[in-house]
């Protein structure tokens, strides 16, 4: 074997083994979680309330509680994020303060969770009076998402060709109309699959709900947005390493685990299938 | 000698510190077809785009000087630019279709400028599709993609929809520069139909096509407007030794 094919071959090789890694670990996560917590599965599981200290029932609080709270977090990042969005891409002029805006909240995306949850005590939970509830927490999470949310919601604009705003422009449209008519609709797939993306995301987060809103254990739903909340990752959290029958509560663990992750790749899915819908659409 | 529809007066235009014009002046004239030629980064386009003020949305630029349509300047603070741009078409060098069917890519630019009848619209879409000479090619299928049309055909829906709208003055920046001969030559005569009814301002780099189409001829070089005369004068007897290079093909 000549030289240049070992090559080829050893470069084919190293690719494919990175890729064998990813799916290697993806694979036995989803198979421990499902053989360990897939029995404990069932519609009573996700029905019922904890009961007898949280060692028997199911986990229907933090099912509703994650839901309320991403819920809550969409509300607010999503036009949010999309509106701040379409200025910087359509409006802003590109100079030296939007370039700093554009780095700070690039920058924004990589900070900690910890720190917007700590972040949430302060102006939502204290200054703003909100009490460590659902509302404080959506809140929270929705700050954490918007990075997320305007980037994606940029990078969707982005693909929208000049043409389109520039033909609307020398047929009479205002600006406005323009974004609006000839940009927006063709954005708008990109726009949601990548704050869907960032959703599923908050929807999986403990930190920024540690503090602002979540509770060890509620015998009830929450009642109103002011109201505390069980959450599955907090759940997940405490009955893995907080609680004090630990090998007892293991199956209900991994329970909660195998729900979040089927929740968050749910998500993740809707997020495809209406990038799909939308392209078809767009392209017929 | 026709009445005159736009006139430029010492109109300069900056862009990042470069002047791109410098003080251009003439008289484009109604009912004819114009032609604008001249090397590379002469200031064609730029001009042709200074006509609408599509040039606006181009950071860092400026305006210096006046363009006259119909001896009001348009780039006076009060002047309206959306209604400069709807009296003031333009087709794209890169025909631009809008992901829509065909019938909406034509009623784009009544709906946004608020024609809400039903009927109008109708009407008014299929004249400018007659007019653009594209009707009969796709009447039975009005409501497809405009995607599935070929590269000429998309270019006339483009002037379709431009026309659509009813403006005096088209502005055309290369329209058949990405057409076959055959598609270039039903534009061409599209376009010496056209100016019976609209006034047309042609930017092109094909000479021969120039010569064919314009009634006047502006050459431009390095932002500058070097000469400006009826076409049969600028490709027969041109004043100038440098416009006679060009146009016997000396460089450029």
């Amino acid at each position: 074997m000549n030289w240049r094919r070992f090559n080829e071959k050893l470069g084919f090789g190293v690719l494919a083994a990175c890729m064998l890694t990813v799916v290697f670990f993806l694979v036995v996560i989803f198979y421990d979680l499902v053989s360990k917590g897939g029995s404990s599965v069932s519609w009573s599981f996700l029905s019922q309330m904890p009961r007898n200290g949280m060692t028997e029932g199911g986990i229907l609080p933090a099912i509703v509680g994650t839901f309320l709270v991403t819920v809550i977090t969409a509300v607010l990042a999503i036009p949010l994020g999309m509106g701040c969005a379409i200025y910087l891409n359509e409006y802003a002029s590109d100079n030296q303060a939007t370039r700093i805006i554009r780095m700070a909240i690039r920058n924004l995306s990589g900070v900690p969770s910890i720190v917007y949850g700590l972040f949430g005590v302060v102006l939502f939970v204290q200054f703003l009076h909100l009490g460590t509830s659902v509302l404080a927490s959506g809140l929270t999470l929705g700050l954490m998402t918007l990075p997320w949310t305007i980037t994606a919601s940029e990078e969707a604009l982005k693909t929208v060709p000049n043409a389109y705003r520039e033909g609307a422009l020398a047929l009479g449209a205002t600006k406005w109309q323009a974004i609006k008519t000839n940009v927006l609709p063709y954005a708008v797939p990109g726009m949601l699959t990548g704050t869907i993306l960032g959703l599923a995301r908050a929807a999986g987060e403990t930190a920024p709900i540690l503090f602002t809103g979540a509770a060890f254990f509620l015998p009830f739903l929450p009642g109103s947005p002011l109201d505390q909340f069980m959450a599955l990752p907090y759940h997940l959290y405490i009955m893995s390493t907080q609680h004090q029958a630990i090998t007892e509560v293991r199956p209900i663990a991994y329970g909660t685990a195998l729900v979040l992750v089927v929740l968050v790749f749910a998500m993740n899915l809707t997020a495809i299938i209406l990038r799909y819908r939308l392209r078809g659409v767009r392209s017929e | 000698m026709e009445k005159t529809k736009i006139r430029a007066e010492e109109f300069s235009f900056y862009y990042s510190g470069c002047r791109c014009l410098n003080s251009v002046t003439m008289d484009i004239r109604e009912n004819t077809v114009t032609g604008i030629i001249g090397p590379s980064g002469c200031g064609k386009t730029t001009f042709l785009r200074s006509l609408n003020r599509m040039n606006d949305v181009v950071l860092g630029s400026h305006a210096e000087g006046k363009i006259l349509l119909d001896g009001k300047n348009i780039y006076n603070p009060d002047v309206n630019v959306v209604e400069i741009r709807r009296r003031v078409g333009m087709v794209f060098q890169k025909s631009n279709p809008f992901p829509k069917s065909i019938f909406d890519n034509v009623a784009y630019g009544l709906r946004i400028n608020g024609v809400t009848d039903k009927h109008f619209i109708r009407e008014r879409v299929e004249k400018s599709l007659a007019d653009a000479a594209l009707l009969k090619e796709v009447e039975d299928r009005l409501h497809k993609s405009a995607f599935e049309l070929s590269g000429g055909q998309q270019q006339r829906l483009c002037i379709a929809r431009a026309l659509a709208v009813e403006p005096e003055v088209l502005l055309m920046d290369e329209p058949a520069s990405a057409l076959d001969p055959t598609a270039t030559a039903k534009i061409e005569e599209l376009i010496r139909e056209l100016k019976k009814k609209y006034t047309i301002v042609i930017v092109t780099h094909n000479m021969q096509q120039a010569a064919r189409i314009s009634d006047y001829t502006a050459f431009f070089m390095l932002g500058e407007l070097i000469e400006y005369d009826r076409a049969d004068t600028i490709f027969t007897t041109p004043s100038k030794k440098i416009t006679e290079d060009y146009i016997t093909g000396r460089f450029g």
